[in-house]
């Protein structure tokens, strides 16, 4: 969202801008989203005018499965070394599904975080940009096969490309290359490892979508049925010395447009949401007001402790200190989702890092960091970042 | 004139397999009279290219349609010369992949679209953008506080005059009165020294900086590229601008509303900034002992700031920092609902915690009276569940910020003199996505006039502001619009002999391009435009067109289709589709091979505020059964990228009834549907449920008259 951002505005004052993915589309963290707080509208809906812009601007060169080596040079002069991944479907492909079809082999869908499955020769999701088809080295058994290449009327696929090296020149740099979520598997007292239906909230992004894994229905991952008792646990890893010192600002948010999801969804289902502070920045005070006037949905001060199973194990429990009450809670539910946090995403780069591995603010003359590879931040902010940016990128060329 | 026309179509992705490409062939060349008529297997292949390329170098026809993928695909394929007419007709997506193969009704529905879409270049001409003479490429800022300073100096680093504007005597706004800021960045163990006097030395090292201190405006008039300013300091001065950058500010909250927490009835009762603006003038000020914060005083309350104003909760543990540093013998207490530290300021929430004399309690203040020259200040609520009390010198309310009002900037748009205003006063955007889209075209907002924020966010909202003014006059130099239409050179051109000044234009345009003349007639300011349209689809007299998008081109697309009689039972259902949002949610249809009712023909729109009743009269009256509107969700939560214009479909809605009821139809024959982009799976139900609708309520009377 950010890098797509800085380009488009980069490219709309009159200057080039070379935009690189590593990803086989555009869209990032953003595009896998359900839809957006305050308003829960989807991502789509802003990407689409953004795509648009960048497929009707020529000054935007825009590379897809392409990382960046190495970063050399100065301001105005700075030479950077690409690796494109191999193309081993080109700009022919027209999108017409035919290689799909009659792919044998399956992959783990990572759009879906592994939720579902596509064929080893797949399109990303139903609105990638660019509208192009992928192919998961990994699952591909390659000319042994070759069902694609035969049944591709367009001369798209070419099963034995291999990665190449480019070297472009630029004159400042934006870096825009995100976030992850933490691994939820290293927090012990949570249960993320032990039990399928102890989600991330990222997870949960692509359960509650109506074009993600169960389609219209929110499924849990252990059975395929629905939950009725929905519990989300706030700063699971943040805020804690253990795992993430910080607050990464838009878990609250994000768990309570969930919660309004889940109860537009199901409005007899029971969400509760367990948290430290509600930090609902903003004008978006009144959003924690319809949750807070949802009778479905109780809000509870309190750090949960630890996530266990019933029983029967049927049900998970959570248990929590009520912070508002002073009494230990435990609270059954059928599916938790953890708000794990934001860190920044790795590469070997070289560039300066603060502690907590977020890309300092601080950079060579001509570098410049944006959004949440610098601090963790909602959409919004990062839009307005990467704006900013934008501007600073075309100071030294003018 | 006839117009020398080209039809491409294309056999791939299936459309030749379900369709018989050859009889559209021969529609396009016999019934049609096209004179290049062609099929390709691959037309988005480079032979496919360059066999259109070829033509247009020997046959030089006017416009050509390319009869294959949506538009949104292979767009960078299908780039021609500017001087020729290029149509995308849509037979994949919304034809082959939603319909069945072979079938009569999808042959039939393609062989409209063919019609639709040669009618629809027949009736548009070339695009020649609207250039003003002179275009300034100067910036004016209005506001000296920290984030117009910081718009400014950002400016002029990229090569723009500016034009900076403060009604004060002296720049720097709120910060000048500051005596630390609490720290955005590592080390967050220390205070920074207020930025603001070393950012007003900057200013001067810029000779494209002007400063005008002491100085109000006037009136602005005008248009992005001219904007015509009056500023006024003791004289006029007369200036002229490309764009302007809005950082007008805010104010706290005025605390005199806040007597239920002792302010104006106690003297040792403060606001946040009376405490900060105390300190600075004195910081050897002899503080009291024991000094309590009431966190959202007057902040998150529906009797007071319903919002959350950012910068209160950092701003007390900064209070509380220098406090302890400033007398070590003290303690201060604070009274909070949340502690709000988003983000890596939570390291500076840790190292205001580690002071045991810092003391947090979560709460409300129920009762404050006073004791022996002392407060007494009772909390209930709190985390213990017991009422508490604790004895203070001094309270500091955490009061919110209330944004500048924009009236001062002295538009002389008809639609008003400030910035239209969204929720509780702001002059935001309201778009998650798109921050700085006013509704004042080459007009945006900054800093805390927008929304509330703290410095660091002003710094960088005056950055972002700025940036989109610069784009702004770069792209009214090349003729284009900005966002959300941004690159289009088509502007809204006005055929006055028509106009009957009814003003719907001047009203109903979201972004206030339309001001009047003295006798009332509408004045069109095309750099303004953001080409939505709905000016078009307000006029009653299709006195305003575009060169791509008229009264005229869609009507012809609608009378272009072939209206099977009321025998044959085909019913015909007209569909206008905002292309935003719609028009892909529809692609994506067809691409997941979700099928729906054939008897429907698609109108991309700009916007559904851009459909006109013309329209729908035309359709109506050459026979169509029903007329299908589908666009974005209008209300709080509006999706609508021209903010009103699905609003503004439902209000003319009863306007078009009463057309249904003259014309003696049934009011279900016409509807508007409201979907989001991603609710593909809804458009076959959404379609065949009105299809089937229009088949119970039997065909329009209209048909075969």
């Amino acid at each position: 969202m950010s890098g797509v951002t800085a380009a488009v505005e980069i490219a709309e004052v009159g200057r080039q801008v070379i935009l690189v993915e590593e990803k086989p589309y555009l869209g990032g963290n953003v595009i896998k989203m359900n839809n957006y707080f305050p308003k829960l509208c989807p991502p789509s809906c802003g990407l689409e005018i953004n795509f648009r812009r960048i497929r009707q601007n020529s000054r935007i060169k825009c590379f897809t499965s392409t990382t960046v080596k190495e970063i050399s040079g100065e301001i105005n002069n700075f030479r950077v070394k690409l690796l494109h991944k191999p193309n081993f479907i080109n700009n022919n492909c027209t999108a017409c599904g035919n290689c799909t079809e009659v792919c044998p082999e399956e992959r783990p869908n990572e759009f879906d975080y592994g939720f579902s499955k596509t064929k080893a020769i797949y399109l990303p999701h139903e609105m990638a940009f660019p509208m192009k088809y992928s192919l998961d080295v990994k699952y591909c058994k390659k000319e042994s096969c070759n069902k694609c290449v035969e049944v591709c009327d367009y001369d798209a696929i070419n099963l034995s490309a291999k990665d190449e090296e480019e070297t472009i020149e630029a004159s400042s740099v934006i870096i825009a290359t995100g976030w992850k979520n933490p691994d939820a598997a290293a927090i012990k007292n949570l249960g993320y490892k032990d039990y399928k239906n102890v989600i991330t909230n990222v997870e949960f992004e692509r359960l509650i979508d109506a074009n993600g894994p169960g389609g219209d229905k929110l499924l849990k991952p252990s059975d395929g049925k629905e939950p009725k008792e929905i519990a989300f646990v706030q700063c699971a890893g943040s805020r804690d010395e253990n795992y993430l010192p910080y607050c990464s600002a838009v878990c609250c948010s994000a768990s309570l447009k969930h919660a309004l999801s889940i109860q537009n969804k199901y409005p007899d289902s029971k969400v509760k949401i367990f948290y430290i502070d509600l930090r609902v920045s903003g004008r978006n005070e009144d959003f924690l007001r319809k949750v807070e006037e949802n009778k479905n949905i109780e809000l509870i001060k309190g750090k949960v402790a630890k996530i266990t199973e019933s029983e029967d194990k049927s049900k998970l429990v959570v248990e929590a200190e009520d912070m508002l009450e002073s009494r230990k809670i435990k609270s059954e539910a059928d599916l938790v989702v953890l708000a794990t946090g934001i860190t920044p995403n790795q590469y070997n780069l070289n560039i300066y890092r603060s502690g907590e591995g977020f890309i300092s603010d601080k950079q060579k003359d001509g570098i410049y960091p944006v959004a949440c590879c610098k601090r963790p931040m909602d959409v919004s902010s990062s839009v307005k970042d990467a704006t900013a940016a934008a501007l600073k990128s075309i100071q030294l060329t003018s | 004139m006839d117009k020398k026309l080209a039809v491409y179509i294309c056999s791939g992705c299936g459309i030749g397999d379900s369709l018989n490409v050859d009889k559209l062939l021969q529609l396009s060349s016999d019934e049609q009279k096209v004179t290049v008529c062609r099929k390709h297997k691959a037309l988005c292949s480079v032979d496919g290219y360059n066999t259109i390329l070829k033509d247009i170098e020997t046959e030089k026809f006017h416009g050509l349609a390319i009869a294959a993928c949506s538009p949104r695909v292979k767009t960078e394929v299908f780039d021609f010369p500017k001087n020729i007419i290029a149509e995308r007709i849509n037979l994949r997506e919304q034809v082959v992949w939603c319909s069945e193969p072979g079938d009569e009704d999808t042959q039939m529905l393609a062989e409209d679209y063919l019609r639709m879409g040669i009618a629809k270049i027949k009736n548009i001409s070339a695009i020649k953008p609207y250039i003003a003479d002179s275009i300034s490429s100067d910036i004016l800022v209005i506001g000296g506080g920290i984030t117009g300073i910081t718009a400014a100096i950002e400016g002029a680093k990229a090569g723009y005059n500016i034009y900076l504007v403060e009604k004060e005597k002296e720049l720097g706004g709120k910060l000048n009165s500051f005596y630390k800021q609490y720290p955005a960045n590592e080390p967050f163990n220390i205070l920074i020294d207020p930025i603001i006097s070393d950012r007003i030395k900057e200013i001067n090292s810029y000779k494209n900086i002007k400063v005008y201190t002491s100085t109000t405006i006037k009136e602005i008039s005008g248009q992005p590229g001219n904007f015509d300013v009056i500023l006024l300091n003791g004289k006029e001065v007369k200036i002229q601008v490309g764009s302007i950058v809005t950082s007008m500010g805010w104010e706290p909250y005025d605390a005199n509303k806040l007597s239920h927490l002792g302010y104006g009835k106690y003297e040792n009762v403060v606001t946040n900034i009376e405490f900060e603006t105390l300190i600075k003038s004195n910081p050897d000020i002899q503080l009291p002992k024991n000094i309590l914060f009431i966190q959202c005083a007057g902040s998150r309350d529906k009797d007071h700031l319903p919002y959350c104003s950012d910068y209160c909760c950092s701003t007390t543990l900064k209070h509380a920092k220098y406090i302890r540093e400033l007398n070590p013998e003290s303690s201060v207490f604070v009274i909070y609902k949340d502690i709000r530290t988003p983000g890596l300021s939570e390291e500076f929430y840790k190292e205001v915690q580690k002071d045991n004399q810092v003391f947090f309690t979560k709460g409300t203040v129920s009762d404050i009276t006073p004791e022996n020259n002392q407060l007494k200040v009772t909390v209930k609520e709190t985390l213990l569940g017991d009422d508490i009390s604790v004895k203070v010198d001094m309270i500091v309310l955490a009061t919110g910020m209330t944004p500048a009002g924009t009236e001062d900037m002295n538009l002389t748009y008809r639609l008003g003199k400030g910035l239209p205003k969204l929720k509780y006063n702001f002059s935001d955007s309201h778009f998650i996505c798109f921050p700085y889209e006013t509704r004042r075209t080459g007009i945006y907002a900054a800093g805390a006039v927008r929304a509330p924020m703290d410095v660091a966010s002003c710094l960088e909202d005056a950055s972002g502001a700025m940036l989109k003014a610069i784009q702004c006059i770069e792209a009214t130099k090349r003729g284009e619009s900005v966002h959300p239409r941004a690159g289009d050179k088509t502007y809204p051109e006005l055929y006055m002999d028509r106009c009957t000044d009814c003003k719907r234009c001047t009203e109903e345009c979201p972004f206030g391009t339309y001001d009047e003349t003295e006798k009332g007639t509408p004045l069109v300011n095309p750099s303004r435009c953001r080409r939505c349209g709905i000016c078009l689809g307000s006029c009653p007299e299709r006195v305003i067109s575009f060169s791509d998008y008229s009264i005229n081109s869609v009507s012809a697309m609608i009378k272009a289709v072939e209206i099977p009689d009321e025998f044959e039972e085909k019913p015909r259902i007209l569909v206008f589709v905002c292309e935003n949002d719609a028009y892909p949610a529809l692609d994506m249809a067809g691409s997941k091979g979700l099928k729906y009712s054939p008897y429907v023909r698609i109108i991309p729109v700009r916007c559904l505020g851009s459909v006109n009743k013309v329209w729908i009269s035309d359709a109506l009256s050459c026979g169509y059964d029903g007329i299908l509107q589908i666009g974005c969700k209008p209300g709080d939560d509006y999706q609508c990228h021209f903010i009103h214009g699905s609003e503004l479909t439902q209000t003319r809605g009863e306007n078009i009834q009463e057309t249904l009821t003259t014309m003696m139809l049934e009011p279900e024959r016409i509807k508007t549907e409201f979907i989001e982009i991603t609710d593909y799976y809804r458009i076959p139900d959404i379609i065949n449920s009105y299809v089937e609708t229009i088949e119970d309520i039997g065909p329009n009377p209209f048909k075969d008259m």
